[in-house]
Protein backbone atom coordinates (compact mmCIF):
# COMPACT_ATOMS: atom_id res chain seq x y z
CA UNK A 1 0.00 0.00 0.00
CA UNK A 2 1.31 3.25 -1.41
CA UNK A 3 1.39 6.60 0.76
CA UNK A 4 -1.56 9.01 -1.20
CA UNK A 5 -1.66 12.06 1.51
CA UNK A 6 -4.63 14.25 1.61
CA UNK A 7 -3.32 17.40 1.67
CA UNK A 8 -2.29 17.31 -2.24
CA UNK A 9 -3.73 16.89 -5.63
CA UNK A 10 -1.81 13.96 -8.67
CA UNK A 11 -1.48 14.45 -11.71
CA UNK A 12 -2.19 10.82 -13.76
CA UNK A 13 1.75 10.36 -14.61
CA UNK A 14 2.33 10.70 -10.73
CA UNK A 15 3.20 14.02 -10.15
CA UNK A 16 1.73 15.61 -7.17
CA UNK A 17 1.08 19.41 -5.87
CA UNK A 18 0.11 20.40 -2.48
CA UNK A 19 -2.88 22.59 -2.39
CA UNK A 20 -3.85 25.45 0.06
CA UNK A 21 -1.16 28.27 0.04
CA UNK A 22 0.24 30.63 -2.71
CA UNK A 23 2.29 28.50 -3.69
CA UNK A 24 2.28 24.69 -4.41
CA UNK A 25 4.72 22.22 -3.44
CA UNK A 26 5.60 20.12 -6.53
CA UNK A 27 7.24 16.37 -6.51
CA UNK A 28 6.34 12.86 -7.52
CA UNK A 29 4.16 10.69 -5.67
CA UNK A 30 5.63 7.03 -3.12
CA UNK A 31 3.92 4.86 -6.44
CA UNK A 32 6.40 6.42 -8.77
CA UNK A 33 9.18 6.40 -6.62
CA UNK A 34 8.69 3.05 -6.00
CA UNK A 35 7.93 1.81 -10.14
CA UNK A 36 10.93 3.84 -10.82
CA UNK A 37 13.11 2.31 -8.54
CA UNK A 38 16.93 3.68 -7.01
CA UNK A 39 17.10 7.48 -8.69
CA UNK A 40 20.46 8.31 -9.56
CA UNK A 41 19.36 11.59 -11.31
CA UNK A 42 17.17 14.48 -11.11
CA UNK A 43 16.99 17.42 -14.19
CA UNK A 44 15.27 20.72 -12.77
CA UNK A 45 14.58 24.09 -14.07
CA UNK A 46 15.98 26.99 -12.36
CA UNK A 47 14.19 29.81 -10.31
CA UNK A 48 12.18 32.32 -12.28
CA UNK A 49 11.21 29.65 -15.20
CA UNK A 50 7.53 29.27 -15.51
CA UNK A 51 6.12 25.80 -15.46
CA UNK A 52 3.02 25.03 -18.23
CA UNK A 53 0.42 22.66 -16.57
CA UNK A 54 0.77 19.46 -18.53
CA UNK A 55 4.01 19.60 -20.17
CA UNK A 56 7.99 18.60 -19.37
CA UNK A 57 9.44 20.56 -16.13
CA UNK A 58 12.60 18.23 -15.85
CA UNK A 59 13.64 14.36 -16.07
CA UNK A 60 13.80 11.67 -12.91
CA UNK A 61 16.19 8.92 -14.21
CA UNK A 62 16.65 5.69 -11.87
CA UNK A 63 18.93 2.24 -12.72
CA UNK A 64 15.64 1.44 -14.99
CA UNK A 65 14.47 3.86 -16.77
CA UNK A 66 15.04 8.32 -17.69
CA UNK A 67 11.39 9.77 -17.10
CA UNK A 68 10.16 13.33 -18.19
CA UNK A 69 8.20 15.01 -15.37
CA UNK A 70 4.79 16.82 -16.00
CA UNK A 71 4.04 20.01 -13.94
CA UNK A 72 0.78 19.40 -12.01
CA UNK A 73 0.20 23.20 -12.43
CA UNK A 74 1.30 26.59 -14.30
CA UNK A 75 3.19 29.00 -12.18
CA UNK A 76 6.74 30.27 -11.84
CA UNK A 77 9.16 28.08 -9.98
CA UNK A 78 10.31 30.34 -6.73
CA UNK A 79 12.41 27.34 -5.09
CA UNK A 80 14.39 24.48 -6.18
CA UNK A 81 15.66 21.48 -4.15
CA UNK A 82 18.98 21.53 -4.43
CA UNK A 83 19.88 18.73 -2.45
CA UNK A 84 18.63 16.37 -4.71
CA UNK A 85 21.64 17.16 -7.18
CA UNK A 86 23.64 15.50 -4.78
CA UNK A 87 21.29 13.35 -3.27
CA UNK A 88 18.86 12.40 -5.23
CA UNK A 89 18.02 9.04 -3.25
CA UNK A 90 15.67 11.32 -0.88
CA UNK A 91 13.44 11.11 -4.01
CA UNK A 92 12.93 7.03 -2.51
CA UNK A 93 13.26 7.81 0.70
CA UNK A 94 10.99 10.99 1.36
CA UNK A 95 8.82 11.72 -1.92
CA UNK A 96 6.55 14.19 0.50
CA UNK A 97 8.98 15.58 2.43
CA UNK A 98 13.16 15.98 1.79
CA UNK A 99 12.44 14.86 -1.85
CA UNK A 100 10.24 17.52 -3.05
CA UNK A 101 11.34 18.99 -6.39
CA UNK A 102 10.02 22.72 -6.69
CA UNK A 103 8.15 25.21 -5.13
CA UNK A 104 5.91 27.03 -7.73
CA UNK A 105 3.98 30.30 -7.15
CA UNK A 106 0.62 29.46 -8.81
CA UNK A 107 -0.98 31.38 -11.59
CA UNK A 108 -4.22 30.31 -11.74
CA UNK A 109 -6.21 29.20 -7.97
CA UNK A 110 -8.68 27.11 -10.58
CA UNK A 111 -6.11 25.40 -11.67
CA UNK A 112 -6.25 22.63 -8.81
CA UNK A 113 -9.61 21.78 -10.14
CA UNK A 114 -8.54 19.41 -12.38
CA UNK A 115 -5.94 17.31 -10.67
CA UNK A 116 -7.20 14.03 -9.56
CA UNK A 117 -8.06 13.77 -5.55
CA UNK A 118 -6.35 11.52 -3.16
CA UNK A 119 -8.69 9.41 -3.47
CA UNK A 120 -8.71 9.30 -6.84
CA UNK A 121 -5.24 9.00 -7.73
CA UNK A 122 -5.02 5.78 -4.68
CA UNK A 123 -8.15 4.46 -7.20
CA UNK A 124 -5.77 4.87 -10.27
CA UNK A 125 -2.70 3.09 -8.81
CA UNK A 126 -4.14 0.26 -6.88
CA UNK B 1 27.33 -27.52 -18.22
CA UNK B 2 29.58 -26.33 -15.53
CA UNK B 3 31.50 -22.87 -15.45
CA UNK B 4 34.13 -20.49 -13.90
CA UNK B 5 35.29 -17.42 -15.53
CA UNK B 6 39.12 -17.32 -15.68
CA UNK B 7 39.60 -14.17 -12.72
CA UNK B 8 43.81 -13.00 -12.87
CA UNK B 9 44.07 -10.91 -9.40
CA UNK B 10 47.08 -9.92 -7.49
CA UNK B 11 45.67 -8.76 -3.58
CA UNK B 12 42.12 -9.04 -4.90
CA UNK B 13 43.29 -6.15 -7.90
CA UNK B 14 42.64 -8.06 -11.24
CA UNK B 15 45.91 -7.69 -14.15
CA UNK B 16 47.27 -4.51 -13.96
CA UNK B 17 47.28 -1.95 -17.08
CA UNK B 18 50.42 -2.05 -19.30
CA UNK B 19 51.56 1.06 -17.65
CA UNK B 20 51.21 -0.60 -14.66
CA UNK B 21 53.94 -3.09 -15.43
CA UNK B 22 57.58 -3.23 -15.01
CA UNK B 23 57.69 0.49 -15.39
CA UNK B 24 60.73 1.58 -16.39
CA UNK B 25 61.63 5.68 -16.47
CA UNK B 26 63.02 6.88 -19.54
CA UNK B 27 64.84 10.01 -19.70
CA UNK B 28 63.90 11.71 -22.95
CA UNK B 29 66.15 14.01 -25.33
CA UNK B 30 65.82 17.85 -25.54
CA UNK B 31 62.20 18.53 -27.48
CA UNK B 32 61.58 21.22 -29.92
CA UNK B 33 58.38 21.74 -27.94
CA UNK B 34 58.11 24.73 -25.77
CA UNK B 35 58.69 24.05 -21.86
CA UNK B 36 55.60 23.79 -20.90
CA UNK B 37 54.33 21.04 -23.35
CA UNK B 38 57.46 18.45 -22.41
CA UNK B 39 58.66 16.67 -19.65
CA UNK B 40 61.98 15.27 -18.72
CA UNK B 41 61.08 11.59 -18.88
CA UNK B 42 58.56 9.11 -19.31
CA UNK B 43 57.34 5.88 -17.84
CA UNK B 44 57.05 3.39 -19.71
CA UNK B 45 56.68 -0.59 -19.14
CA UNK B 46 59.46 -2.94 -20.08
CA UNK B 47 58.39 -5.88 -20.98
CA UNK B 48 59.57 -9.11 -22.74
CA UNK B 49 57.02 -10.52 -25.70
CA UNK B 50 55.58 -13.95 -23.83
CA UNK B 51 54.66 -11.17 -20.74
CA UNK B 52 52.91 -8.99 -23.61
CA UNK B 53 50.85 -12.34 -25.14
CA UNK B 54 49.89 -13.30 -21.86
CA UNK B 55 48.48 -9.73 -20.50
CA UNK B 56 46.04 -9.73 -23.87
CA UNK B 57 45.20 -13.19 -23.60
CA UNK B 58 44.37 -12.92 -19.43
CA UNK B 59 42.25 -9.83 -20.70
CA UNK B 60 40.31 -11.49 -23.18
CA UNK B 61 40.13 -14.92 -20.59
CA UNK B 62 38.09 -12.46 -18.35
CA UNK B 63 36.02 -11.32 -20.94
CA UNK B 64 32.63 -12.57 -22.62
CA UNK B 65 31.81 -12.43 -26.19
CA UNK B 66 30.18 -14.51 -28.98
CA UNK B 67 33.42 -16.26 -28.87
CA UNK B 68 33.26 -17.50 -26.05
CA UNK B 69 29.47 -19.02 -25.77
CA UNK B 70 25.90 -17.58 -26.76
CA UNK B 71 24.67 -13.98 -26.49
CA UNK B 72 21.47 -14.15 -27.15
CA UNK B 73 20.57 -10.24 -26.61
CA UNK B 74 17.34 -9.43 -28.31
CA UNK B 75 16.82 -6.47 -30.67
CA UNK B 76 21.26 -6.29 -30.80
CA UNK B 77 22.04 -9.39 -32.90
CA UNK B 78 25.07 -10.65 -31.51
CA UNK B 79 26.56 -12.98 -34.46
CA UNK B 80 29.40 -14.40 -34.76
CA UNK B 81 31.51 -12.40 -37.93
CA UNK B 82 32.99 -14.65 -39.65
CA UNK B 83 37.00 -14.44 -39.87
CA UNK B 84 37.08 -14.73 -43.72
CA UNK B 85 34.93 -11.40 -44.24
CA UNK B 86 38.48 -10.32 -41.90
CA UNK B 87 40.92 -11.91 -44.57
CA UNK B 88 39.27 -10.28 -47.38
CA UNK B 89 39.13 -6.44 -45.68
CA UNK B 90 43.06 -7.44 -44.81
CA UNK B 91 44.10 -8.20 -48.13
CA UNK B 92 46.53 -5.30 -49.56
CA UNK B 93 44.34 -4.96 -52.54
CA UNK B 94 41.58 -3.44 -50.60
CA UNK B 95 43.61 -0.91 -49.19
CA UNK B 96 42.46 2.05 -51.68
CA UNK B 97 42.80 5.10 -50.64
CA UNK B 98 39.46 7.56 -51.42
CA UNK B 99 41.23 9.73 -53.03
CA UNK B 100 42.54 7.67 -55.61
CA UNK B 101 40.66 8.73 -59.17
CA UNK B 102 37.77 6.45 -60.37
CA UNK B 103 40.08 5.47 -63.55
CA UNK B 104 42.37 3.95 -61.02
CA UNK B 105 40.15 2.28 -58.38
CA UNK B 106 37.39 0.13 -60.83
CA UNK B 107 37.38 -2.40 -58.54
CA UNK B 108 36.72 -0.57 -55.68
CA UNK B 109 33.91 1.37 -57.01
CA UNK B 110 32.28 -1.70 -58.96
CA UNK B 111 32.14 -3.88 -55.50
CA UNK B 112 30.61 -0.93 -54.30
CA UNK B 113 28.24 -0.66 -56.91
CA UNK B 114 26.97 -4.69 -57.01
CA UNK B 115 26.61 -3.96 -53.11
CA UNK B 116 24.46 -1.58 -54.03
CA UNK B 117 22.52 -4.04 -56.27
CA UNK B 118 22.66 -6.70 -53.68
CA UNK B 119 20.69 -4.65 -51.45
CA UNK B 120 18.52 -3.20 -53.52
CA UNK B 121 17.81 -6.98 -54.61
CA UNK B 122 17.53 -8.23 -51.20
CA UNK B 123 14.95 -5.15 -49.53
CA UNK B 124 13.16 -4.83 -52.93
CA UNK B 125 14.20 -1.02 -53.38
CA UNK B 126 15.24 0.66 -56.36
CA UNK B 127 18.28 2.79 -55.36
CA UNK B 128 20.26 2.51 -52.52
CA UNK B 129 23.40 4.81 -50.60
CA UNK B 130 26.01 2.85 -48.81
CA UNK B 131 27.79 6.24 -47.21
CA UNK B 132 26.08 6.51 -43.80
CA UNK B 133 28.24 5.15 -40.83
CA UNK B 134 26.08 2.96 -38.63
CA UNK B 135 22.22 2.04 -38.58
CA UNK B 136 21.08 5.18 -36.53
CA UNK B 137 23.18 7.44 -38.83
CA UNK B 138 20.70 5.30 -41.70
CA UNK B 139 17.99 6.13 -40.08
CA UNK B 140 18.28 9.85 -39.74
CA UNK B 141 19.76 9.73 -43.54
CA UNK B 142 16.35 8.14 -44.60
CA UNK B 143 14.44 10.84 -42.63
CA UNK B 144 16.12 13.26 -44.33
CA UNK B 145 15.51 12.07 -47.56
CA UNK B 146 11.46 12.16 -46.99
CA UNK B 147 12.21 15.35 -45.93
CA UNK B 148 13.86 16.52 -48.93
CA UNK B 149 11.13 14.79 -51.06
CA UNK B 150 8.25 16.49 -49.04
CA UNK B 151 9.67 20.12 -49.18
CA UNK B 152 10.34 19.58 -52.82
CA UNK B 153 6.67 18.48 -53.40
CA UNK B 154 6.13 22.05 -51.63
CA UNK B 155 4.36 20.11 -48.68
CA UNK B 156 5.00 20.84 -45.12
CA UNK B 157 4.48 18.48 -42.56
CA UNK B 158 5.78 18.38 -39.06
CA UNK B 159 5.23 14.86 -37.75
CA UNK B 160 6.65 11.37 -37.75
CA UNK B 161 4.89 8.51 -36.85
CA UNK B 162 6.94 5.84 -34.29
CA UNK B 163 5.50 2.74 -32.29
CA UNK B 164 5.92 2.96 -28.82
CA UNK B 165 7.95 -0.53 -29.00
CA UNK B 166 10.53 0.80 -31.40
CA UNK B 167 14.18 1.48 -31.01
CA UNK B 168 14.59 4.15 -29.32
CA UNK B 169 17.23 5.69 -32.00
CA UNK B 170 13.81 5.99 -34.40
CA UNK B 171 12.63 8.71 -31.72
CA UNK B 172 16.07 10.49 -31.91
CA UNK B 173 16.56 10.39 -35.72
CA UNK B 174 13.35 11.86 -36.42
CA UNK B 175 13.19 14.70 -33.74
CA UNK B 176 16.90 15.04 -35.30
CA UNK B 177 15.62 16.06 -38.33
CA UNK B 178 13.37 18.47 -36.81
CA UNK B 179 10.01 16.54 -36.23
CA UNK B 180 7.86 16.20 -33.67
CA UNK B 181 7.23 12.61 -32.53
CA UNK B 182 3.20 11.03 -32.43
CA UNK B 183 3.94 8.00 -30.51
CA UNK B 184 1.75 4.85 -31.34
CA UNK B 185 0.62 2.45 -28.41
CA UNK B 186 0.98 -1.23 -28.96
CA UNK B 187 -2.18 -3.03 -29.35
CA UNK B 188 -3.35 -6.12 -27.20
CA UNK B 189 -1.89 -8.56 -29.41
CA UNK B 190 1.60 -6.65 -29.30
CA UNK B 191 1.49 -5.07 -32.92
CA UNK B 192 0.55 -2.28 -34.57
CA UNK B 193 -3.04 -0.92 -33.26
CA UNK B 194 -4.98 -0.17 -36.36
CA UNK B 195 -7.24 2.06 -34.81
CA UNK B 196 -4.69 4.23 -33.36
CA UNK B 197 -2.42 4.81 -36.54
CA UNK B 198 -5.99 5.54 -38.13
CA UNK B 199 -6.34 8.69 -35.23
CA UNK B 200 -2.50 9.49 -35.46
CA UNK B 201 -2.17 9.67 -39.27
CA UNK B 202 -2.77 13.17 -40.71
CA UNK B 203 -1.93 15.84 -43.52
CA UNK B 204 1.19 16.57 -41.20
CA UNK B 205 2.27 12.98 -41.39
CA UNK B 206 5.33 12.72 -42.86
CA UNK B 207 6.44 9.45 -42.34
CA UNK B 208 5.78 6.40 -40.47
CA UNK B 209 8.73 4.31 -38.74
CA UNK B 210 8.57 0.77 -38.65
CA UNK B 211 10.24 -2.46 -37.48
CA UNK B 212 8.79 -5.70 -39.39
CA UNK B 213 8.99 -8.38 -37.45
CA UNK B 214 8.62 -5.54 -34.82
CA UNK B 215 10.59 -5.82 -31.06
CA UNK B 216 9.02 -8.98 -29.98
CA UNK B 217 9.20 -10.48 -32.93
CA UNK B 218 5.88 -10.76 -34.05
CA UNK B 219 5.15 -10.05 -38.45
CA UNK B 220 2.90 -6.65 -38.60
CA UNK B 221 0.51 -9.06 -40.57
CA UNK B 222 -1.63 -6.01 -41.44
CA UNK B 223 1.33 -4.12 -43.20
CA UNK B 224 -0.15 -3.89 -46.81
CA UNK B 225 -3.18 -2.13 -44.94
CA UNK B 226 -1.25 -0.11 -43.21
CA UNK B 227 1.07 1.25 -46.17
CA UNK B 228 -1.78 1.89 -47.73
CA UNK B 229 -3.29 4.22 -45.30
CA UNK B 230 0.06 5.74 -44.90
CA UNK B 231 0.48 6.64 -48.45
CA UNK B 232 -3.42 7.48 -48.03
CA UNK B 233 -2.68 10.92 -46.35
CA UNK B 234 0.51 11.56 -48.80
CA UNK B 235 3.01 10.13 -45.67
CA UNK B 236 6.23 7.46 -46.27
CA UNK B 237 6.74 4.74 -44.83
CA UNK B 238 9.89 3.87 -43.19
CA UNK B 239 11.49 0.43 -42.71
CA UNK B 240 14.25 0.07 -40.00
CA UNK B 241 16.03 -2.76 -40.77
CA UNK B 242 16.81 -4.10 -37.55
CA UNK B 243 15.47 -7.38 -37.44
CA UNK B 244 15.80 -8.37 -41.61
CA UNK B 245 17.67 -10.88 -40.46
CA UNK B 246 14.18 -12.45 -39.95
CA UNK B 247 13.02 -12.16 -43.66
CA UNK B 248 15.94 -12.63 -45.34
CA UNK B 249 15.22 -14.17 -48.56
CA UNK B 250 11.41 -14.94 -47.76
CA UNK B 251 9.94 -11.17 -47.68
CA UNK B 252 11.16 -7.78 -48.98
CA UNK B 253 10.09 -4.66 -47.17
CA UNK B 254 9.92 -3.32 -50.99
CA UNK B 255 7.32 -5.80 -51.67
CA UNK B 256 5.12 -4.92 -48.40
CA UNK B 257 4.58 -1.26 -49.74
CA UNK B 258 7.91 0.44 -47.74
CA UNK B 259 9.49 3.15 -49.76
CA UNK B 260 12.70 3.87 -47.45
CA UNK B 261 14.82 1.42 -45.35
CA UNK B 262 18.11 1.42 -43.62
CA UNK B 263 20.40 -2.14 -43.47
CA UNK B 264 22.03 -2.94 -40.12
CA UNK B 265 24.82 -4.82 -41.89
CA UNK B 266 26.24 -5.66 -38.36
CA UNK B 267 23.02 -7.41 -38.05
CA UNK B 268 21.74 -8.80 -41.08
CA UNK B 269 25.26 -9.51 -42.40
CA UNK B 270 27.83 -10.19 -39.43
CA UNK B 271 29.86 -7.83 -39.86
CA UNK B 272 31.53 -6.25 -35.86
CA UNK B 273 29.16 -4.40 -33.77
CA UNK B 274 30.39 -0.81 -33.89
CA UNK B 275 30.39 0.08 -30.51
CA UNK B 276 31.06 3.66 -31.45
CA UNK B 277 33.80 2.00 -33.62
CA UNK B 278 33.34 2.41 -37.46
CA UNK B 279 29.77 0.57 -38.93
CA UNK B 280 27.97 1.39 -42.15
CA UNK B 281 24.00 1.49 -42.29
CA UNK B 282 23.23 1.87 -45.87
CA UNK B 283 20.12 3.28 -47.12
CA UNK B 284 17.35 1.81 -49.67
CA UNK B 285 14.44 3.83 -51.15
CA UNK B 286 11.91 3.36 -53.99
CA UNK B 287 12.71 5.01 -57.81
CA UNK B 288 10.40 8.40 -56.63
CA UNK B 289 13.05 9.40 -53.15
CA UNK B 290 16.49 8.34 -55.19
CA UNK B 291 17.33 11.80 -56.41
CA UNK B 292 17.51 12.83 -53.02
CA UNK B 293 20.03 10.22 -51.52
CA UNK B 294 23.25 11.62 -50.09
CA UNK B 295 26.18 12.50 -52.96
CA UNK B 296 27.95 10.89 -54.11
CA UNK B 297 26.52 7.72 -55.52
CA UNK B 298 28.24 4.83 -57.97
CA UNK B 299 26.85 4.79 -61.02
CA UNK B 300 27.74 2.47 -63.79
CA UNK B 301 27.45 3.50 -67.63
CA UNK B 302 28.98 1.29 -70.91
CA UNK B 303 31.36 -1.20 -68.16
CA UNK B 304 32.47 2.22 -66.41
CA UNK B 305 31.97 3.16 -62.81
CA UNK B 306 31.98 6.81 -61.62
CA UNK B 307 30.84 9.01 -58.45
CA UNK B 308 27.99 10.80 -59.46
CA UNK B 309 26.62 14.02 -57.63
CA UNK B 310 23.00 14.34 -57.85
CA UNK B 311 21.32 18.34 -57.78
CA UNK B 312 18.83 17.51 -55.85
CA UNK B 313 21.04 15.56 -53.28
CA UNK B 314 20.37 15.52 -48.98
CA UNK B 315 24.42 16.51 -49.73
CA UNK B 316 27.01 14.16 -47.61
CA UNK B 317 25.90 12.62 -44.28
CA UNK B 318 29.97 10.86 -43.79
CA UNK B 319 33.39 10.75 -46.13
CA UNK B 320 33.04 9.34 -49.08
CA UNK B 321 31.16 6.88 -50.04
CA UNK B 322 31.16 4.93 -46.35
CA UNK B 323 32.95 3.05 -44.30
CA UNK B 324 34.97 1.06 -47.39
CA UNK B 325 36.13 -1.84 -44.71
CA UNK B 326 32.80 -2.52 -43.46
CA UNK B 327 31.57 -2.64 -46.56
CA UNK B 328 34.14 -4.72 -48.16
CA UNK B 329 33.31 -7.05 -45.22
CA UNK B 330 29.22 -7.32 -46.24
CA UNK B 331 29.59 -7.64 -49.27
CA UNK B 332 32.05 -11.05 -48.33
CA UNK B 333 29.27 -12.01 -46.38
CA UNK B 334 26.36 -11.50 -48.82
CA UNK B 335 28.68 -13.56 -52.37
CA UNK B 336 29.50 -16.00 -49.94
CA UNK B 337 26.23 -17.14 -49.14
CA UNK B 338 24.38 -16.26 -52.45
CA UNK B 339 20.79 -16.49 -52.35
CA UNK B 340 20.21 -19.59 -50.87
CA UNK B 341 22.44 -18.94 -48.03
CA UNK B 342 21.05 -15.40 -47.23
CA UNK B 343 17.46 -17.84 -46.86
CA UNK B 344 18.85 -20.27 -44.93
CA UNK B 345 20.36 -17.79 -42.49
CA UNK B 346 17.14 -16.63 -41.96
CA UNK B 347 15.18 -20.01 -41.48
CA UNK B 348 17.66 -21.18 -39.06
CA UNK B 349 17.37 -17.32 -37.08
CA UNK B 350 13.72 -18.40 -36.56
CA UNK B 351 13.61 -21.85 -36.04
CA UNK B 352 16.53 -21.28 -33.68
CA UNK B 353 14.55 -18.67 -31.85
CA UNK B 354 11.31 -21.32 -31.66
CA UNK B 355 13.35 -24.19 -30.23
CA UNK B 356 14.56 -22.06 -27.55
CA UNK B 357 11.36 -21.03 -26.68
CA UNK B 358 10.07 -24.64 -26.52
CA UNK B 359 13.00 -25.58 -23.98
CA UNK B 360 11.96 -22.73 -21.82
CA UNK B 361 9.84 -22.59 -18.15
CA UNK B 362 8.91 -19.19 -18.75
CA UNK B 363 5.53 -17.83 -20.43
CA UNK B 364 6.02 -15.85 -23.63
CA UNK B 365 3.03 -13.31 -23.99
CA UNK B 366 3.31 -12.81 -27.73
CA UNK B 367 3.34 -15.30 -30.39
CA UNK B 368 3.99 -16.38 -32.88
CA UNK B 369 7.49 -14.64 -32.97
CA UNK B 370 10.15 -14.93 -35.38
CA UNK B 371 14.02 -14.59 -35.26
CA UNK B 372 13.34 -13.20 -31.29
CA UNK B 373 10.56 -13.39 -27.98
CA UNK B 374 10.44 -11.71 -25.25
CA UNK B 375 9.85 -14.18 -21.79
CA UNK B 376 8.90 -12.79 -18.91
CA UNK B 377 10.26 -13.34 -15.31
CA UNK B 378 6.85 -13.38 -13.75
CA UNK B 379 6.84 -12.13 -10.11
CA UNK B 380 10.92 -12.21 -10.63
CA UNK B 381 13.20 -9.59 -11.30
CA UNK B 382 14.10 -9.97 -14.77
CA UNK B 383 17.58 -8.37 -14.02
CA UNK B 384 18.55 -10.53 -11.00
CA UNK B 385 17.58 -14.10 -13.72
CA UNK B 386 20.11 -12.11 -16.03
CA UNK B 387 22.78 -11.91 -13.26
CA UNK B 388 22.40 -15.57 -12.21
CA UNK B 389 22.49 -16.73 -15.74
CA UNK B 390 26.02 -15.49 -16.04
CA UNK B 391 26.39 -18.29 -13.77
CA UNK B 392 25.74 -20.63 -15.77
CA UNK B 393 28.19 -19.96 -18.62
CA UNK B 394 26.19 -17.99 -21.22
CA UNK B 395 25.24 -14.60 -21.88
CA UNK B 396 21.85 -13.31 -20.58
CA UNK B 397 18.84 -11.66 -23.05
CA UNK B 398 18.16 -8.53 -23.12
CA UNK B 399 16.22 -7.52 -19.88
CA UNK B 400 13.20 -5.41 -18.97
CA UNK B 401 12.68 -3.84 -22.58
CA UNK B 402 10.38 -3.68 -24.33
CA UNK B 403 8.24 -2.01 -21.25
CA UNK B 404 5.05 -3.15 -22.44
CA UNK B 405 6.26 -7.11 -21.69
CA UNK B 406 6.40 -6.98 -17.85
CA UNK B 407 9.97 -8.30 -16.54
CA UNK B 408 11.09 -8.85 -19.97
CA UNK B 409 13.84 -11.44 -21.11
CA UNK B 410 13.62 -10.46 -25.19
CA UNK B 411 15.66 -13.06 -26.25
CA UNK B 412 17.19 -13.68 -29.61
CA UNK B 413 19.57 -16.83 -30.37
CA UNK B 414 20.36 -16.33 -33.90
CA UNK B 415 21.14 -18.62 -36.87
CA UNK B 416 24.42 -18.99 -35.62
CA UNK B 417 23.97 -21.68 -32.70
CA UNK B 418 23.32 -25.16 -33.02
CA UNK B 419 21.06 -27.71 -31.13
CA UNK B 420 23.62 -28.52 -28.38
CA UNK B 421 24.33 -24.70 -27.43
CA UNK B 422 20.71 -23.76 -27.32
CA UNK B 423 20.11 -26.42 -24.96
CA UNK B 424 23.05 -24.71 -23.15
CA UNK B 425 20.63 -21.67 -23.32
CA UNK B 426 17.90 -23.39 -22.04
CA UNK B 427 19.37 -24.89 -19.17
CA UNK B 428 21.14 -21.36 -17.99
CA UNK B 429 17.48 -19.83 -18.26
CA UNK B 430 15.74 -22.56 -16.28
CA UNK B 431 18.43 -23.38 -13.35
CA UNK B 432 18.63 -19.63 -13.03
CA UNK B 433 15.04 -19.29 -12.43
CA UNK B 434 14.83 -22.45 -10.19
CA UNK B 435 17.46 -21.40 -7.77
CA UNK B 436 16.68 -19.15 -4.61
CA UNK B 437 15.68 -15.19 -4.45
CA UNK B 438 19.32 -15.92 -1.91
CA UNK B 439 21.07 -17.03 -5.29
CA UNK B 440 19.33 -14.41 -7.51
CA UNK B 441 20.34 -11.54 -5.41
CA UNK B 442 24.16 -12.39 -5.22
CA UNK B 443 24.65 -13.85 -8.42
CA UNK B 444 27.05 -13.84 -10.31
CA UNK B 445 29.54 -15.69 -8.67
CA UNK B 446 31.29 -17.60 -10.77
CA UNK B 447 32.11 -14.38 -13.06
CA UNK B 448 35.15 -12.46 -13.25
CA UNK B 449 33.38 -9.39 -12.00
CA UNK B 450 31.11 -10.04 -9.56
CA UNK B 451 27.72 -8.31 -8.06
CA UNK B 452 28.66 -4.47 -9.48
CA UNK B 453 26.62 -1.51 -7.19
CA UNK B 454 24.72 -0.22 -10.20
CA UNK B 455 23.03 2.48 -7.85
CA UNK B 456 26.59 3.32 -6.71
CA UNK B 457 27.91 3.61 -9.66
CA UNK B 458 25.05 5.81 -11.01
CA UNK B 459 24.77 8.08 -7.84
CA UNK B 460 28.98 8.48 -7.62
CA UNK B 461 30.54 8.01 -10.40
CA UNK B 462 34.66 7.84 -10.11
CA UNK B 463 35.98 8.18 -13.47
CA UNK B 464 39.80 6.72 -13.35
CA UNK B 465 42.20 5.66 -16.27
CA UNK B 466 43.37 3.12 -13.29
CA UNK B 467 41.77 0.90 -10.86
CA UNK B 468 40.74 2.88 -7.46
CA UNK B 469 41.56 1.47 -4.15
CA UNK B 470 38.45 0.82 -1.84
CA UNK B 471 37.48 3.10 0.99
Amino acid sequence: MFEVPEDRKYLESHEYATTGGDTATIGITDFAQDELGDVVFVELPGEGEELTKGEEFGVVESIKAVSDLYAPVSGTVVAVNEDLFDAPELVNEDPYGDGWMLEVEVADEGAFDELLSAEEYRDQTE
Amino acid sequence: MDFDQARYARDDRYEPLLSEKNAAREEIDDSPLPDELTRDAVELPGLSEPELARHYTRLSQMNWSVESGPYPLGSCTMKYNPSFTEDVAADPNAAIHPDRSPRTSQGTLELLYELQDYLARIGGMDAVTLQPPAGAAGEFTGILVAKAYHESNGDDRSEVVIPASAHGTNFASAAMAGYDVVELPSGDDGRVDMEALDAALSEDTAALMLTNPNTVGLFERDIVEIAEMVHDVGGLLYYDGANLNALLGRGRPGDMGFDIMHYNVHKTFATPHGGGGPGAGPVGVVSELEPFLPNPRVREKGGNYRLEDAEDSIGKVHGYTGNWFVLVKAYAYIARLGDAGLSDASAKAVLNANYLAEQLDYEVPYEPFHHEFAATAGDRDAADVAKRMLDYGVHPPTTKWPEFVPEAMLTEPTEIENRDSLDDLAHAFNAAMADSDEELENAPSRTTARRIDQVGAARDPQLSWQALDDE
